[in-house]
């Protein structure tokens, strides 16, 4: 438990001490959000049909903008080969790094996606439902953001790969998360998309560490 | 299967088998054409669109069986460090993304008749579409790593983790109510399509499969060539 604190702590400060990198995902999330109104129509009515789906390709878009320094400033500097050579299990390591990834990233699109939706004129009774759909996607695509980038780590090109790679795999997040949206806005039972999306998690969960740190064992070896 | 992993084996038996599938992939093309094109009715509702089909579902067919071979060549690369394995699964990926292209260009002319419209966003169609995508992904990451050792062991991995869209793909006409129709051919009582045209159908599936394996091995035989000729290379 010292360990996953220590680690917890180590990136955290990591990142805070970086600065711009967690504050630069957050601008462009906003950016793109305010593109679709200029872009498609400023209708309030149109908008407030599409605010679900332009406040979720935003944050995914903007979440993919992260992921490329998630392992590579370890890999640079060589502190990835300690992490993986150390005692403790490289799965949990690598669970701990997504929480604070998820931390820096997926939190504040959280907690900046309502004043976005409210801005695009969402209806008020899909604030609860956006918030929570967010809560329980958002460290999915950490998650599975953290695959890509373990993936790509060392490669030409690593930041449009993991794009290319992570976005298609993406896509269910995307479909149960405007989709408890959708239904709660047009009064159908919305706890079936937010359970999809739980169970997501769950499996993403137990199953992406595994993957990331078989790829990351690969890397170093 | 381990005895056929070694490359020099492997190739004492791919060799001769090379003519044989070609021509048996050209001929059994050229027949299922025949019959798809003349010797087969067309059909009550659809009219003469329906041969699109003869194209359109083999192509689909392959499209998932290049990925699932690709799929278990890449797990049994990462378990036994074959190195055919992942020559296969190299090999498969670009035959497979080709097959998916066909089925996925077939199926928006057979569409735009039937439907009224080129494309619709439903389960079947969206998801083939993420298979392609799976692949240029793939395709992608494999070379785009300076040390080919290790684009293959993580474009391994890749194609693992993709394969969770395979069964999705496969089950999505059940699962979600969809434009598209569920399927006719692999379902446990009789197929629900009259033999005259189960019989241009099947040769088309059985000329695609022959043509992939034809493929397959020539893309094999290349890739090891190629390897020969750098170790020749590097110690002259």
């Amino acid at each position: 438990m010292d360990t996953v604190m220590a680690i917890i702590r180590r990136d955290l400060s990591l990142v805070m001490r970086q600065g711009s990198d967690a504050f630069v995902v957050l601008i462009f999330f906003i950016v793109t959000v305010t593109l679709f109104p200029l872009g498609v129509s400023p209708d309030p009515l149109i908008l407030q049909n599409l605010a679900s789906g332009i406040v979720w390709v935003g944050a995914l878009l903007a979440a993919m903008l992260s992921l490329d320094r998630l392992f590579q400033t370890d890999y640079d500097d060589g502190s990835l080969e300690l992490l993986v050579l150390s005692p403790y299990p490289l799965e949990i390591v690598v669970l701990c790094k997504c929480f604070v990834h998820w931390l820096t990233t997926g939190l504040p699109i959280m907690v900046i996606s309502p004043v976005l939706a409210l801005m695009l004129n969402i209806k008020t009774g899909a604030f609860l439902y956006l918030i929570t759909s967010m809560a329980l996607g958002t460290p999915i695509i950490s998650l599975l953001g953290a695959v890509g980038a373990a993936l790509v780590l060392g490669s030409r090109r690593s930041g449009v790969l993991i794009a290319l790679l992570i976005i298609p795999l993406t896509i269910p997040i995307l479909l149960f998360g405007v989709g408890a949206i959708q239904a709660a806005t047009e009064g159908y039972n919305a706890s079936s998309p937010l359970m999809f999306l739980g169970a997501l998690l769950l499996f993403s969960i137990a199953l992406c560490p595994w993957v990331i740190a078989s790829s990351l064992r690969q890397v170093v070896s | 299967m381990h005895r056929f992993a070694n490359p020099a084996r492997f190739m004492r038996i791919a060799e001769p088998i090379l003519p044989w599938t070609s021509v048996g992939a050209l001929a059994a093309i050229l027949l299922a054409l025949y019959f798809g094109i003349f010797d087969s009715p067309a059909d009550y509702q659809q009219g003469e669109t329906v041969r699109i089909m003869y194209v359109h579902v083999p192509a689909a067919w392959m499209a998932l069986f290049a990925y699932t071979l690709m799929a278990l060549a890449s797990g049994s690369f990462l378990i036994w460090k074959h190195p055919l394995a992942d020559l296969s699964a190299q090999a498969a990926a670009p035959i497979g993304a080709g097959f998916t292209a066909i089925a996925l260009v077939t199926g928006a002319l057979w569409g735009q008749p039937m439907w009224g419209t080129w494309w619709v966003w439903d389960a079947r169609l969206t998801s083939v579409l993420i298979l392609f995508f799976l692949y240029l992904g793939y395709m992608a990451l494999v070379n785009g790593f300076d040390d080919p050792e290790r684009g293959s062991r993580m474009g391994a991995i890749l194609a693992l983790v993709g394969f969770i869209n395979v069964p999705i793909i496969k089950f999505s006409v059940d699962w979600w109510n969809t434009l598209h129709q569920p399927a006719s051919i692999s379902r446990l009582d009789a197929p629900a399509i009259d033999t005259s045209m189960l019989i241009p159908l099947l040769l088309m599936a059985i000329g695609f499969k022959l043509f992939f394996i034809s493929i397959l091995i020539l893309r094999i035989k290349i890739q090891l060539l190629k390897k020969r000729i750098r170790s020749i290379q590097l110690t002259h």
